[in-house]
């Protein structure tokens, strides 16, 4: 069973949209998100439902999400 | 012909703890209140413990009879509320008439839409499904009672379509129990007759019906030929207020007279003020009375006069609890209703009768109650409730209102009523 891993996001805020850029891992290491390649609507594997941002880091897919009302954002762990 | 779905979210609370917590979906779970508060029922269960015999509304014990592997999982009223409105905002891209009935059912009426409702259904099926991880059953029909059978008659994640031509052969068949405002009372009386399915009671002569259950019947009768004219009503006119209530469940079941006096100005208290809030003044109350072996008894009044304050709907109250609650049992929980609403502003009474001037006194007096909780909480005024023997040697209420410190100089500032006294502590 995967499990909600949060962690922290550098967004950036345009237009009403919010597109994130990098995120920093638990244990300090930081990714920069390459491009997002889908956003939309979904329930994660993990647990709960937000806006999922396929994004794509060092070439590989990354399903990322963003509960707008908690203000978290989590990944599949 | 209109098209009308009524949207089920299946299992809706026992749905979103599992969206929540994947886990929970490998067996029977159900959603349920806080024993330690005595709100210990079940509230939602999933497919499986529904399948084991589990039922909304029954004790926990009662479920864990039934299934003993049965998990609980205390219920989280923000997310449902939440996810509650996400369904809607999607029913909302097809249509502004949307009625919501709960938290998890609502009537769409797709009729301008230029889609086939069918399409419509299917499509809002598979987003709740894909965007939320959450599964509806759609009823899709001519009118809302079919349309609301329709959505109970194939679960979950379904839609199911009911045409006037399918109502004989669909329709009748089904018991009374799945008729739309058919409750347990109303199917027992009519199994009396012999009266079972809705076939049954349609093809009964109207008059008979209506003699024998009064204008419900008819409406039943209508609903059972598949006749309702009743609209969709759009959100922003569910704004309209037809009553203001509070009940509660005590946290140890009420042996006596003085502890429900308590309990009815705790209540009197918080429905005045909402109507205040909402500015508007009531003519009638409505209590409800629970005991300890689940009985509920529902009386209502009129009042001699409109009002909004406290002590009226106290007073009421207690009388209504006086003639009509006869301690056979302890109490569980207390409600208390206003209704037959009117504006404040429409009721505008010229009189000098000395009960009218004191109702008065008492509206501007909690109003200035009002303002100081707006401003420091509600815990800055508080009721305080006290017994003094009057002159007729009669136990009379005398409740004095308590005035913080903070407080104390606002309320002094508001000035109430000659003849209040603000108790500063």
């Amino acid at each position: 069973m995967k499990q909600r891993v949060f962690i922290d996001v550098l967004a950036q805020f345009h237009a009403g949209h919010v597109r994130p850029v990098s995120l920093i891992l638990n244990d300090g290491r930081r990714f920069s998100i390459d491009r997002v390649t889908d956003v939309r609507r979904a329930p994660s594997k993990s647990g709960g439902a937000g806006l999922r941002y396929t994004c794509v880091i060092m070439e590989r897919e990354v399903p990322l999400y963003f509960d707008e009302w908690e203000n978290v954002w989590w990944y599949d762990g | 012909m209109r098209a009308i779905l009524h949207s089920d979210l299946n299992c809706f609370y026992a749905s979103v703890e599992m969206l929540y917590h994947p886990e929970l979906a490998r067996g029977p779970m159900a959603v349920c209140g806080d024993p330690d508060k005595r709100h210990g029922i079940i509230l939602a269960k999933n497919e499986q413990a529904k399948r084991l015999g589990v039922k909304t509304g029954e004790a926990i014990w009662e479920a864990r009879q039934k299934c003993p592997d049965l998990t609980l999982q205390p219920a989280h009223g923000y997310l449902y509320v939440r996810y509650s409105e996400l369904v809607r905002s999607i029913y909302e891209e097809y249509t502004d008439l949307v009625e919501p009935y709960g938290l998890d059912e609502c009537w769409l009426d797709v009729s301008d839409n230029l889609q086939t409702p069918v399409k419509i259904a299917e499509e809002i099926r598979r987003r709740v499904r894909e965007e939320l991880g959450l599964t509806v059953s759609i009823g899709v029909s001519y009118n809302k009672v079919m349309a609301k059978l329709g959505s109970d008659l194939k679960k979950p994640d379904a839609v199911t379509i009911i045409k006037p031509q399918d109502i004989k052969t669909l329709v009748w068949p089904l018991p009374l129990s799945a008729l739309f405002y058919c409750g347990p009372r109303t199917v027992r009386k009519l199994a009396r007759i012999n009266i079972r399915t809705i076939g049954d009671l349609a093809r009964c002569e109207a008059g008979y019906i209506e003699r024998m259950l009064g204008k419900n019947g008819l409406g039943l009768w209508n609903f059972a030929n598949g006749v309702d004219f009743s609209e969709v009503r759009p959100v922003r006119e569910q704004e309209e207020i037809k009553s203001v209530g509070n009940s509660t469940t005590l946290p140890a079941d009420l042996n006596s007279r003085d502890e429900v006096k308590q309990t009815f100005l705790r209540l009197a208290d918080k429905v005045a003020s909402r109507l205040r809030k909402a500015n508007m003044v009531c003519r009638g109350i409505q209590i409800s009375v629970r005991d300890a072996e689940l009985v509920t008894i529902e009386r209502q009044s009129k009042l001699y006069m409109t009002t909004c304050v406290t002590k009226t709907l106290y007073e009421q109250a207690m009388q209504l609890f006086d003639e009509h609650y006869f301690w056979q049992r302890p109490i569980r929980s207390l409600g208390l209703r206003a209704i037959d609403l009117l504006e404040a502003d429409e009721d505008r009474q010229l009189s000098y009768l000395t009960e009218f001037k004191e109702e008065e006194r008492w509206r501007e007096a909690e109003k200035a109650i009002d303002k100081v909780r707006e401003r420091y909480g509600n815990e800055a005024v508080t009721r305080d409730f006290r017994y003094c023997r009057g002159s007729d040697n009669q136990a009379v209420a005398s409740e004095l209102y308590r005035f913080k410190d903070k407080a104390g100089e606002l309320a002094d500032q508001h000035a109430l009523p000659m003849g209040f006294q603000a108790h500063k502590k």
